[in-house]
């Protein structure tokens, strides 16, 4: 017994000293690292090799491998039947993938990117998102849409918008953005299995990131509760909300802000819809400031969601007025300084911080 | 709108093979139909470009008349189908009837169309159907809800907005569903339950290939009228339906106006069938005024879906009495086209039929009406004794797995709190 108690005592040593200022990478001492990419494709095939009626449609997903490898190898795999090459007919696939879905198949829908989406919206809306109301219960819709959702790189104003708020304000769908391969992995499977209509929002530029994963991560039973985020980092000082690659950008900023004594804690969002307004509404509780991040338009974006959220739920906690970090209000432009100024940077995130605690002028209100 | 078609040839292809099961198609009316277009081709001119391996375009209607003038010995149904048809033509008509009547006096609101006119496109198709064959149709669809099976008080009270409606008074006119009988809605934005009949019918295919369900044939058919016909979705999916031999029919609704919309003013080639063969499928244009042509179209179409021979796309030239919905004045139809279509009411015409050829008679048909009536007399007695929905109701359906409101502020999904769903909670 005093073995015990002494093990601990120490086990919470080592968490006092476990040093914060390191990334996420460097935490784990000996556990595999595997990119998005591969975490995505894992769980597709586990997924699909675990149940006979999920299976994929979207262009490119088949013999091209996919247009950003993420189906690499189903193919063969599975076989044109469950891995179907489309025409260029989001509209055409989208909805016959929702009625395929309202027979109790499984179809995984992927968009090229997101952008796409926007002709087959009225599919993901109007008969994916309504029907289980409409029809009073009778027929649900277990489908998932994914794809890259976002800025890449100079790919222009049509290829660049992120669509999270346009989909999580919708009601009858959840929406879900993963940051790393943990998340990837968890919510992919989590979306398939779900009975509902799930938009899944990836990012271009992080499907060749790695990070490190444990074993309980990569076991294929493995999936994250959909409407739960994480906080990925702990603090005292402020709250900074992020999702997708924003995260990664948060982890940076606070890193810096460590060095001036600011502790932010960083929360990284996993589900848009439903938000989980009590882990951020918590956090805010404790930090008294809040700083939300996201990369989309700021007019009507998540931030102002979970702005609206946090003053109505915990108006006495704050101490200072929430910040807003959010992309451009201007359609991506292509040259490439003029794109960096368009998307939140490191710098932005760590300025934000240090006005809500006070540390320099406050800045008017920008565009 | 043109009315000439030329006799065309038939690709024998699609046809000539030897069919395997349903004793449907086996029926000796099909067999014999196509022994006369044969016949015809014969004598037709051969302008046609034989190297086209799809489909190609024919006119039924005439050689169909051709045929039952020719015969007297053997007639298009049996005095029990006959019978079955009069029966759920004229519930269909009595039914929009009632709802017209209905929404004069209040108890109903918002969108109603009525398909009053109509009747022989959605009886000659659907009457042949299985249960587990879905149907997929737009804001039109209270008739085809009857005829796939919906229990006409289910339909009366969904459209009253009560909580024994088919939807539970979720859906609405617009948005019938119902799961037992297969009917998949109910969609108000045109055009897009094709891609939903697109994927009811790639799921069939589906479970017969990767899930190994041998015996899964079921057909899919879509309604959908002209103005449809020159969506994007129409023509992704008849593409897609070829492309991958889907067992649907394609039946278009062409009723010739688009609320105001004239057919001929939206399209610049107005006849539908002909789309068919340019995505490699038959096109057939049938007069979709006189039930027993429809059905016996409808009996080679469903088959060749069934026997797995790929879609089929079915224009049905038919009319609506009434005006696009109950707000709307119908102003822009020339009364001598109503009339002219009035004329060939197709309840009248299977009337005419059925005596004239001694399959019933008037006490017969009029004992017909008149239980009709009393259906629909007793299912609009029960909407009206029907509750309206809780409260509670509202956030109910929203998600299959309700954990989808998401978690409340006190660290606990929403769905757990068990005031959720009495519109205490704050959503």
């Amino acid at each position: 017994m005093l073995a015990i108690s002494r093990q601990r005592i120490l086990g919470q040593c080592f968490q006092k000293i476990r040093p914060a200022v390191s990334e996420l990478r460097s935490y784990s001492s000996a556990a595999k690292q595997i990119t998005v990419r591969e975490a995505l494709n894992s769980s597709l095939d586990e997924e699909m090799s675990a149940d006979p009626k999920v299976f994929l449609m979207g262009e490119e997903v088949g013999e091209y491998q996919g247009a950003y490898k993420i189906t690499k190898g189903l193919l063969e795999k599975y076989g044109p039947e469950r891995v179907l090459d489309t025409p260029i007919t989001e509209a055409g696939f989208t909805g016959i993938g929702v009625g395929a879905a309202y027979y109790g198949l499984k179809p995984v829908v992927e968009f090229m990117t997101f952008n796409f989406s926007m002709q087959a919206i009225d599919h993901i809306i109007n008969s994916a998102a309504k029907s289980n109301y409409m029809s009073a219960g009778q027929i649900s819709v277990p489908i998932v849409f994914r794809g890259p959702n976002g800025a890449a790189a100079g790919v222009g104003a049509q290829h660049s918008q992120c669509y999270a708020a346009w989909y999580a304000s919708c009601p009858g769908l959840k929406v879900l953005s993963p940051y790393n391969s943990e998340d990837a992995r968890g919510l992919l499977k989590a979306a398939i299995r779900d009975p509902d209509p799930v938009v899944f929002l990836e990012n271009e530029l992080l499907y060749g990131e790695s990070f490190p994963v444990s074993d309980e991560v990569l076991d294929s039973s493995f999936s994250l509760p959909i409407g739960k985020a994480k906080i990925e980092r702990e603090g005292n000082d402020v709250t900074i909300t992020a999702f997708s690659k924003m995260v990664g950008y948060a982890l940076k900023a606070a890193e810096i802000l460590e060095k001036d004594g600011i502790n932010a804690e960083v929360i990284n969002l996993r589900s848009i819809r439903p938000l989980d307004r009590s882990t951020i509404n918590a956090s805010v509780r404790k930090t008294n400031r809040l700083i939300t991040v996201e990369e989309g338009f700021p007019q009507h974006g998540v931030g102002a969601e979970i702005c609206s959220s946090v003053v109505e739920e915990s108006f006495a906690y704050l101490d200072a007025p929430v910040e807003r970090i959010a992309g451009a209000d201007v359609p991506m432009p292509y040259a490439a300084n003029l794109e960096r100024m368009a998307v939140p940077q490191v710098e932005d995130i760590v300025r934000a911080a240090k006005r809500a605690c006070y540390r320099s002028v406050p800045l008017a209100a920008t565009a | 709108m043109s009315t000439a078609f030329s006799a065309a040839k038939f690709s024998t292809q699609p046809f000539s093979t030897i069919s395997h099961d349903s004793p449907l198609v086996f029926a000796k009316p099909t067999s014999q139909f196509f022994g006369s277009t044969r016949k015809l081709r014969l004598t037709s001119s051969s302008k046609f470009n034989l190297s086209r391996r799809s489909g190609t375009v024919v006119a039924v209607s005439d050689y169909v008349k051709q045929k039952t003038s020719k015969s007297t010995t053997s007639l298009l149904i049996t005095k029990e189908e006959g019978l079955e048809l009069y029966e759920d033509m004229v519930f269909g008509r009595a039914f929009e009837d009632m709802c017209a009547q209905m929404y004069y006096r209040g108890k109903m609101f918002g969108f109603v169309h009525l398909y009053n006119g109509q009747e022989a496109v959605s009886t000659g198709f659907i009457k042949l159907l299985k249960q587990q064959d879905s149907v997929v149709s737009t804001y039109r669809d209270h008739v085809h809800a009857l005829s796939k099976g919906v229990p006409a008080r289910a339909v009366m009270s969904e459209l009253f907005g009560k909580t024994t409606g088919c939807c539970r008074g979720q859906g609405g006119s617009m948005h019938m569903f119902s799961r037992e009988h297969n009917l998949l809605g109910g969609f108000a934005f045109i055009g897009e339950g094709i891609p939903i009949a697109t994927g009811a019918a790639f799921t069939s295919k589906y479970k017969r290939e990767v899930l190994k369900e041998a015996d899964c044939d079921h057909v899919t058919l879509a309604f959908f009228g002209d103005g449809t016909c020159n969506n994007g979705q129409f023509f992704e999916c008849l593409n897609m339906a070829a492309l991958w031999k889907l067992p649907i029919v394609f039946v278009v609704e062409n009723n010739l106006w688009a609320i105001g919309m004239s057919h001929s003013r939206a399209t610049s080639d107005p006849q539908i069938y002909k789309k068919g063969p340019a995505f490699g499928m038959p096109g057939i244009h049938v007069d979709g005024m006189d039930v027993l042509k429809v059905r016996e179209v409808a009996k080679e179409a469903i088959g060749r879906a069934r026997r797995g021979e790929g879609p089929t796309l079915v224009e049905c030239e038919t009319y609506r009495f009434r005006g696009h919905s109950l707000a709307d004045p119908d102003e822009l139809r020339d009364p001598a086209e109503k009339d002219h279509y009035a004329a060939r009411d197709p309840i009248r015409a299977l009337k005419k039929y059925l005596i004239e050829n001694s399959l019933a008679s008037e006490a017969e048909l009029k004992a017909i009406d008149k239980k009709i009536d009393e259906v629909v007399e007793d299912a609009v007695e029960f909407a009206d004794e029907s509750p309206i929905p809780a409260r509670s109701q509202l956030l109910e359906n929203v998600f299959a797995d309700p954990r989808g409101f998401g978690i409340g502020p006190d660290g606990r999904y929403r769905c757990e709190d068990p005031k959720f769903t009495e519109g205490t909670a704050r959503v």
